[in-house]
């Protein structure tokens, strides 16, 4: 787009997305996406439903293979990565999943540490005390570790996703929509455990959510994908006030204005 | 003008070869499909080769087997012998061969209908619980949130399921044919007028090593059979509810099919001459 700004920093980013590109079938859901995101920062990616964002996620986690493009963490290109080397990249890194995506044949305990658990690098027991720190870490009672997921509201599931993603103690934590679905005062409470939990470890975060309120809380920076392409990007406490019409208008939430929704009648 | 009637000629045959088109797909869908399981079955296995293996999970799993499908195949054995024995003595009895009834189930259910049973038992069963279990994941996106988790889902998932599955259900086996030859016992003594000795004595004299392990080579195929397919059919489910109903039924008709056909083909091998 004519008016996106150059998503590049003079230090070595921590993530660095270059031509980022990938279609499913006939549709280009990224089309060149080039970001930037420093270390020890905290940057949320908004867009619309169907923007591409949920894509460029997958694609830096290694979920989805892209068409084309370089990622890079800590200036090593990770498409390119055997599954081993991958691995070994994803072990520094956490994820909490928009729905949580807990496994419900284990109790919280075991899904909090299971990484720790799967790798050895903890035994049964000391993974229990270890989730029952990790839980405390996110407001919830260490008896909560005995549960099922299925037993848990769905504020308790995401503050589980989080201590889960958070345990290991990672370098870069991802949030997909942290607070869709919750009461604005639960939003509130995960957003101010994000805060924390990612200051608490030094992490860099990435978040991407279309809820502006969680946007300005949770972000130092914010980039804005449309139609697969990055077309902002800027401080998060500057959102609705930009001076870029596109988001502006998605910031405020208004019906007219550059982007048009595609409804069929 | 002149273009007309070669456009209709051009149409016709387009229409006539039509179906031609349509099988040609099919049988490429088919070949597709073929190759994408065995590199999904190549893949579990190499997983069965290389750390770090899951224990728990396999012990799980082949608790979930073999213990859990118990009542179901003991039920079905029983009552398969039962109404062998009864079909055989009735029709034996047409040319006076009744005393046959005894070698008849003895060697129908070790050969035949103990693993091919207990297979469809299990498939109904187990292939219907993995394709479920695995396709919700895949759904809610606990599987790509394992590999998040540094943690391979064909190893996690599938490699261990596999090998329960293969191990699992030979044991099975054992247990229906033998109850199954008691079920054929206990009609022939019970309701034929057979001596418990001598039926026992006329099961025994005819029944060969061979028999029994040919049903038991037969019952690790299916048991490979039924839980590749229904951790395939979950691994690829999406599409929501809707999507994990489909991988499941996928799973059972498939494995079902898969152990009729597969039965035909290890019977040929194992007992042509």
């Amino acid at each position: 787009m004519s008016d996106a700004q150059p998503a590049v920093t003079s230090d070595v980013p921590k993530i660095r997305l270059r031509g980022l590109r990938k279609a499913f079938g006939a549709k280009q859901v990224l089309d060149g996406v080039d970001l930037d995101i420093r270390a020890g920062h905290s940057m949320v990616i908004l867009g619309g439903s169907g923007s591409g964002k949920s894509v460029t996620l997958k694609c830096i986690l290694g979920l989805i293979p892209p068409d084309a493009g370089l990622i890079e963490i800590d200036g090593r290109n990770v498409a390119t990565l055997s599954r081993r080397e991958r691995e070994l990249v994803n072990d520094r890194i956490g994820m909490l999943f928009q729905n949580g995506a807990l496994f419900d044949s284990l109790p919280v305990w075991e899904n909090v540490c299971f990484k720790l658990l799967a790798q050895n690098r903890i035994s049964r027991r000391a993974a229990r005390d270890k989730a029952a720190e990790v839980l405390a870490q996110v407001g919830l009672a260490a008896s909560v570790g005995d549960l099922s997921p299925a037993e848990l509201s769905g504020g308790m599931q995401k503050r589980v996703g989080l201590a889960r993603a958070i345990a290991a103690e990672p370098d870069i934590i991802f949030f997909d929509e942290p607070t869709t679905g919750l009461d604005p005062i639960m939003g509130a409470v995960i957003d101010g455990l994000i805060v924390d939990c990612v200051k608490r470890l030094g992490a860099t975060a990435v978040s991407i959510t279309h809820d502006m309120a969680s946007a300005r809380r949770i972000g130092d920076d914010a980039a804005m994908i449309h139609k697969g392409q990055i077309i902002w990007r800027g401080g998060a406490q500057s959102l609705g006030d930009t001076g870029n019409a596109m988001v502006d208008q998605f910031a405020r939430g208004e019906r007219e204005g550059p982007i048009q929704m595609e409804l069929r009648r | 003008m002149s273009a007309a009637p070669e456009a209709l000629a051009s149409t016709l045959v387009d229409r006539l070869l039509d179906p031609v088109a349509a099988l040609g797909r099919a049988v490429l869908g088919l070949l597709r499909s073929v190759g994408a399981i065995a590199l999904f079955a190549a893949e579990a296995i190499s997983h069965l080769l290389r750390p770090p293996f899951y224990g728990r999970l396999f012990l799980k799993a082949f608790i979930e087997i073999a213990w859990f499908s118990l009542p179901v195949v003991a039920l079905t054995a029983v009552f398969t012998g039962m109404v062998l024995a009864l079909q055989s003595y009735t029709g034996f009895a047409r040319f006076n061969a009744e005393g046959a009834v005894a070698n008849v189930v003895v060697l129908s259910i070790t050969r035949e209908l103990g693993p091919v049973l207990a297979g469809l038992m299990v498939a109904g069963r187990i292939g219907a619980a993995f394709a479920a279990e695995i396709g919700t994941m895949r759904v809610t996106d606990q599987i790509d949130a394992l590999s998040t988790l540094s943690t391979n889902p064909m190893k996690y998932l599938v490699a261990p399921r596999l090998l329960a599955g293969t191990l699992a259900l030979p044991l099975l086996v054992i247990v229906a044919d033998t109850l199954g030859v008691m079920g054929g016992w206990l009609i022939g003594t019970q309701q034929l007028g057979f001596g418990s000795g001598a039926y026992l004595k006329a099961t025994f004299d005819f029944l060969q090593v061979a028999d029994v392990v040919s049903g038991l080579i037969k019952a690790a195929v299916f048991g490979f059979v039924i839980t590749l397919m229904g951790c395939w059919s979950g691994y690829q489910s999406g599409g929501g509810a809707q999507g994990v109903g489909r991988a499941t039924t996928s799973a059972v008709v498939a494995s079902s099919i898969l152990i009729l056909a597969l039965d035909y083909v290890l019977t040929a091998v194992l007992f042509s001459r």
